[in-house]
């Protein structure tokens, strides 16, 4: 059956509280609450708490946490690079959502902030998931423009309303936000492809001067790799740079239809 | 332990080259349910209480008779579909996921037919 609860491996404990800050203003210390978890340990995860002066750091949830890292805590590990929501490296879930930490803004969190790896991916370590079948996926539906026709002198050309239909879509950042909300990603996240690496599909199907269109709809049509998507909209609800993945996958599916009838 | 890559976990046993025909099934029956439902609850509620000869004269009439059929059919063929889905969607074991899959075929191909021959039995008065 699905995994409705966790392995007894993985099931978190209570873990250590950090000292509150000296001196601080009591009104600006924010509590925050994460998954630590150590591959070298036997143990299970647990939950630290740690507090923050908020008027000593940054305003985003990323600059908290790497607050925590050089002044509290240096063993908390976590990924981050461009902190300003293009590489997609910092995306965890926080207060219950999946999103980048650097564009999560500390004041669009009431109360404690509670941080936890992205939902269902094995953990390499604290925020740290292992995305390597994510990134497997992602290579196997050829996410570069394929062509049969001798390269132009100069570039392959493209009409403005052609590029138009780019848009919602080039943007895509490959945080994996919106793959590790998907219910039906976590179930079969081994077969299905996935809102990502679907969405990124779409976006080499829909480009005008791609000329793979029927081989790259002939690699998804299948039950798991394509249909295990039942439009549950978790993937366009998290995205943090809202795109709606549910709506490529829609349109890979009226293409599907299209080419039979 | 296995050492495959993890493009060869991606691309498994290949793309089934599948599944348009079972999800555009879906779409289409559940469109024709629309209007079917109501064409066979709307009659169907005028006779209750009735008794026993109004129930058997309402399927004497062809037009209540396949509008019967095609309900019970569709709806059947369905139900089969969507329950297909969900078990491959929570079942993971192979063979509780084989033995469901079996019966629901089966349970709901029997059921069918057995709805299609007493609409039948009835308006064929037999």
């Amino acid at each position: 059956m699905a995994e409705f609860s966790l392995p007894k491996n993985s099931r978190m404990v209570v873990g250590k509280t950090w000292p509150k800050p000296d001196g601080a203003d009591a009104a600006k210390v924010r509590t925050f609450k994460i998954y630590r978890w150590n591959p070298d340990t036997k143990e299970n995860p647990r939950i630290d708490t740690y507090f923050v002066d908020s008027s000593k750091c940054g305003p985003m949830v990323l600059d908290a946490i790497i607050y925590i890292k050089n002044e509290i805590d240096q063993t908390l590990t976590f990924r981050r690079s461009c902190r300003e929501g293009i590489c997609g490296s910092c995306a965890m879930n926080i207060d219950g959502a999946n999103t980048l930490a650097c564009t999560k803004g500390l004041d669009e969190v009431q109360g404690v902030v509670r941080i936890y790896p992205l939902p269902h991916m094995p953990v390499v370590k604290d925020l740290v998931p292992d995305l390597t079948h994510f990134y497997a996926q992602h290579a196997s539906i050829n996410p570069y423009l394929d062509t049969q026709t001798p390269a132009p002198e100069k570039e392959w050309r493209q009409s403005i309303e052609d590029r138009k239909q780019l848009d919602g879509l080039y943007e895509c950042i490959l945080c994996a936000c919106c793959s590790t909300s998907c219910p039906s990603y976590w179930w079969n996240g081994d077969r299905y492809l996935g809102p990502a690496a679907l969405l990124q599909s779409y976006r080499w199907l829909i480009d005008s001067r791609d000329e793979a269109t029927g081989e790259r709809l002939d690699h998804l049509e299948d039950p798991f790799r394509l249909y295990r998507c039942h439009t549950i909209m978790n993937c366009a609800k998290t995205c943090p740079k809202g795109l709606n993945p549910a709506k490529a996958i829609a349109e890979i599916k009226k293409m599907m239809v299209e080419r039979r009838v | 332990m296995s050492l495959k890559t993890p493009r060869s976990r991606v691309m498994g046993l290949g793309s089934a080259k599948d599944g348009v025909e079972h999800w555009w099934s879906q779409r289409v029956t559940s469109v024709a349910l629309v209007p079917l439902t109501i064409l066979f609850v709307v009659p169907f509620a005028t006779v209750i209480g009735e008794g026993y000869d109004a129930m058997r004269s309402l399927y004497a009439n062809p037009f209540n008779a396949v509008v019967a059929i095609l309900f019970i059919g569709v709806s059947f063929l369905h139900l089969a579909q969507g329950l297909q889905v969900v078990i491959e969607d929570y079942v993971h074991d192979k063979g509780a996921r084989t033995t469901l899959l079996l019966t629901n075929t089966l349970s709901c191909g029997l059921l069918g037919v057995a709805g299609v021959f007493a609409v039948a039995k009835i308006a064929f008065g037999v």
